[in-house]
């Protein structure tokens, strides 16, 4: 590595005097609720004044996507810099500035996969949260059994005509553009497939809300009625749209694993004190379930390690390249355990659905959300298929 | 530090993995077993490892040593673990050195050369109960002469009977509980009023029950100062804690080695059992929280080396996360392994045993969650 620690220090210096002087103090504070997150797109509109602020302050720098070339409207930061700008954001417990699914999933893809003419074009509109993108992956009878999927794409010489259905399109009815599967050959299930990218407002696109247990209603049913894609929206090979979803799905699971980490907080047991209470020795006021807590830290601060040893092989270039596997289940699973202890810590008051000094019940909200985080982006189930076949070789798997 | 290992820590585990493997496997364990070795380990093998260099890692090296920390003992114990080699590794070169570390230069200049060269071993004396309960010492020391006398009884010292000196905590001052008024001191094996009665514990190693009774030492003998041995103790309990994790880790992967192969070879109606998923997601599970426990063991040594104020913490972590860890990695394995698991034939029942010696040595996993609840004030 070419830099110094002391390149690094000043780095870090900077880093801090800028955020000082740029991330106002409404984004420092947890995120309350879904209509706090800016996630961008055509028809975006801020919820605050700070939030338009810190947000084109990021741009500015590329520092919504810190680690992305400057040229694709990222900051151009090395592994050691990026790492530092997480333990900055993290110290002063800023926000994300915009969230996406264009960053976490489909900015890697076609930072591997993509033309140069689409990196210029696409991830400089990612990184200025210019359109909002969604994923048409699942379909109704493909879920955990992806390739089975049936969306068509007949061949028109210079464009695609698409025709199928999509579900559990996480909000398909809020996104501009999609990043799609779409058969292009049927007889090869693997090598028939390919990456698509199209318009929203393309004719023929079509979705419908799907409510959640949490009462929301972020994801849809989508239906494409011979939907026009031309030939440069393919992203890598014709046919060999499986490779670049599979190189997304890694992505997506890393982005989703991190849940188990709860928002920076170091304890979970330590911020439920001030719900339960604790007795005259200065216990937790609830001993059962003081030890389930204490169980949780351990697991949860264990988790952290990992996921700092993760992040650190896969830079580099260490780990096994299953790991976002197992990292995507066990983060799951401990951010569902996480969220099933704040609501027994709760109590009745956590069984708030609508108030509004519930935050509109957002505990039993982000509660019912979390299990969802062991089926989206694959199962736990799929997930252990992964480990048992990839990583222990098991025979059969 | 980035939570891999570098080229030279990865040279040491290679090196550790092969001399280990070849020299102490778990065949040497059981031989070891079956004659009822009376110290529960070949002093033979303990110059072995002096000459590999192993028990001076943590020693200083302005006193010879390789100066290297506790993520390089760590590899060490790792492969340790995996072949439930019998070592005082454990006891003398990480929580003795360590403690010796905190303490003056007269102490490591008389110790260290014996443990460089691999002929002393050391015992660990600091339990008087059960569990592991350290803040609730209550031994007495009291002066005498230029000196102090020791009085009481502890229990769980490991290699107690063919340790060449034993680290003992007593109180100088106050009563249990207290923080202020211990003090640790070196005592000879051959002082007057010390006798050992050595015990063959379930994994077959050696532990021995020790009492003072009127045993006299110099001044001489304190390591660190006269009622402030808790910064000693804790230097002495942080490293046997993060090595014990360690050493807990490779003891995990032993078991689910061996039982992934066996899953591989096990034919049950027509079948290899590794093909049934029930199986599989079982093992898969383990892998994971195997790999979880391994990353919480590294930081925690990271930690202690760069001497951060968090691995006091995180060195609890790695106790309790490993100690749940390995224990599911050894149920999982006899299970696996059906009826020849539970043969003493087999190997993976001495995986079993080491486990639930190892989870009680230094605090098992409860005693490391509640401390963790503690620090975090709940
Ligand atoms: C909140 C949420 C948001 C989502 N967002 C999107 C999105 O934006 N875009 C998108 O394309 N998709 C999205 N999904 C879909 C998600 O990827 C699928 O739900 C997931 O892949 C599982 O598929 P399925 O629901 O059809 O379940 P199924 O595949 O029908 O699985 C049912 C059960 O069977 C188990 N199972 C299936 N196969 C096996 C097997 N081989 N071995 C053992 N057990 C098995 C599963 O683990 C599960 O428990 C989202 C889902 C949720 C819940
Ligand atoms: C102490 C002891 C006393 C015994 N006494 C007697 C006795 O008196 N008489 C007698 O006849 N037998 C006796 N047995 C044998 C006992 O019945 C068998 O050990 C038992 O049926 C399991 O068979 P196995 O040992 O061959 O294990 P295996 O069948 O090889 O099983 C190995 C592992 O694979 C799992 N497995 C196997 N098939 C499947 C599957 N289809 N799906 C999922 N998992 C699977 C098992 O659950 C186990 O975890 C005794 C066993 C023990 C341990």
């Amino acid at each position: 590595m070419s830099e110094s620690s002391s390149d690094l220090d000043q780095f870090r210096s900077e880093l801090r005097g800028w955020l000082e002087a740029n991330c106002p103090e409404e984004m420092r504070q947890p995120v309350k609720s879904e209509d706090d997150i800016y996630w961008g797109g055509r028809n975006a509109t801020f919820a605050s004044d700070a939030q338009k602020a810190w947000f084109e302050a990021c741009v500015a720098k590329g520092y919504t996507v810190p680690d992305w070339p400057k040229d694709y409207g990222g900051a151009g930061l090395s592994p050691a810099q990026h790492k530092i700008f997480k333990q900055e954001m993290a110290r002063i417990k800023a926000r994300a500035p915009l969230q996406s699914f264009g960053i976490w999933m489909l900015g890697p893809a076609l930072l591997h996969f993509g033309t140069e003419e689409q990196k210029v074009h696409y991830l400089n509109q990612i990184a200025r949260g210019e359109i909002r993108w969604c994923q048409g992956y699942s379909e109704p009878g493909s879920g955990s059994d992806l390739v089975s999927l049936q969306t068509f794409g007949e061949d028109k010489g210079d464009h695609w005509i698409v025709n199928g259905q999509k579900i559990w399109t996480s909000y398909a009815d809020k996104c501009d553009w999609i990043f799609c599967l779409v058969r292009t050959d049927k007889e090869d299930k693997y090598r028939g497939i390919s990456f698509l990218l199209f318009d929203m407002e393309t004719p023929g696109v079509s979705t419908k809300p799907i409510k959640l247990i949490s009462g929301n209603s972020p994801f849809c049913e989508t239906f494409f009625d011979n939907v026009v894609v031309p030939k440069d929206q393919i992203v890598g090979e014709l046919n060999r749209g499986w490779d670049v979803a599979k190189y997304l799905l890694g992505h997506e699971r890393e982005m989703i694993s991190g849940g188990g980490l709860g928002d920076g907080a170091p304890s979970l047991g330590a911020r439920m004190t001030k719900v339960i209470g604790t007795d005259d020795a200065g216990n937790l006021d609830d001993p059962m379930l003081r030890a389930q807590l204490a169980q949780f830290d351990v697991d949860a601060l264990a988790f952290k390690a990992m996921a700092e040893k993760f992040v650190d092989e896969m830079k580099a270039r260490k780990g096994h390249p299953a790991k976002p596997n197992m990292m995507k289940y066990a983060g799951t699973e401990l951010n569902k355990q996480r969220h099933e202890l704040v609501m027994a810590a709760g109590g009745s008051d956590a069984l708030e659905w609508e108030s509004e000094t519930s935050g509109h019940g957002a505990k039993p909200r982000t509660w019912l959300r979390t299990k969802a985080n062991s089926i989206e982006g694959g199962t736990s189930e799929v997930m252990l298929n992964v480990i048992s076949k990839r990583i222990l070789d098991l025979p059969g798997a | 530090m980035p939570m891999y290992l570098n080229e030279d820590q990865a040279m040491l585990q290679d090196s550790a993995r092969e001399f280990i493997a070849t020299e102490a496997p778990v065949s040497h364990m059981r031989a070891l077993r079956d004659e009822k070795c009376k110290d529960g380990f070949r002093h033979a093998l303990w110059k072995q490892f002096a000459e590999m260099g192993f028990t001076g890692i943590l020693i200083p090296e302005e006193d010879d040593g390789l100066g290297l920390g506790h993520v390089e003992a760590g590899i060490v114990l790792e492969e340790i673990g995996r072949n439930l080699t019998p070592s005082p590794f454990l006891t003398t070169s990480v929580a003795g050195v360590s403690a010796l570390n905190a303490g003056g230069k007269a102490l490591r200049e008389k110790y260290f050369p014996g443990i460089l060269s691999g002929d002393t071993v050391l015992g660990i004396a600091i339990e008087e109960r059960a569990k592991h309960r350290p803040d609730q010492i209550a031994m007495a020391a009291e002066r005498s002469g230029n000196g102090f006398k020791l009085n009481g009884k502890k229990s769980f010292v490991i290699h107690g009977a063919s340790a060449d000196a034993l680290i003992v905590a007593a109180r100088t001052s106050g009563s249990a509980g207290d923080s202020e008024g211990l003090t640790l001191f070196m005592v000879d094996k051959d002082a007057a009023g010390l006798s050992a009665e050595a015990a063959r514990l379930v994994d077959s190693s050696m532990a021995a029950a020790v009492t003072f009774d009127n045993v006299e030492v110099d001044a001489d003998a304190v390591i660190g100062e006269v009622d402030q041995g808790q910064d000693v103790l804790d230097a002495l309990l942080h490293a046997s804690r993060a090595g014990s994790a360690a050493e807990l880790v490779g003891v995990g992967s032993g078991a689910m080695d061996m039982t992934v192969d066996y899953l591989k070879q096990r034919k049950q109606f027509g079948k290899l059992i590794g093909e049934f998923q029930a199986l599989q997601h079982r093992a898969s599970h383990l892998y994971s929280e195997m790999e979880i426990a391994r990353a919480a063991v590294m930081k925690a040594q990271q930690l202690l080396d760069q001497g951060n104020e968090g691995a006091d913490v995180m060195v609890s972590v790695a106790k309790a996360k490993a100690g749940r860890t390995t224990g599911l990695a050894v149920r999982e394995g006899v299970q696996m392994h059906g009826g020849i698991g539970m043969t003493d034939e087999y190997d993976i029942g001495f995986y079993m045993k080491r486990d639930r010696a190892l989870n009680e040595f230094m605090g098992d996993a409860n005693y490391h969650a509640n401390r963790v609840a503690q620090m975090h004030g709940y």
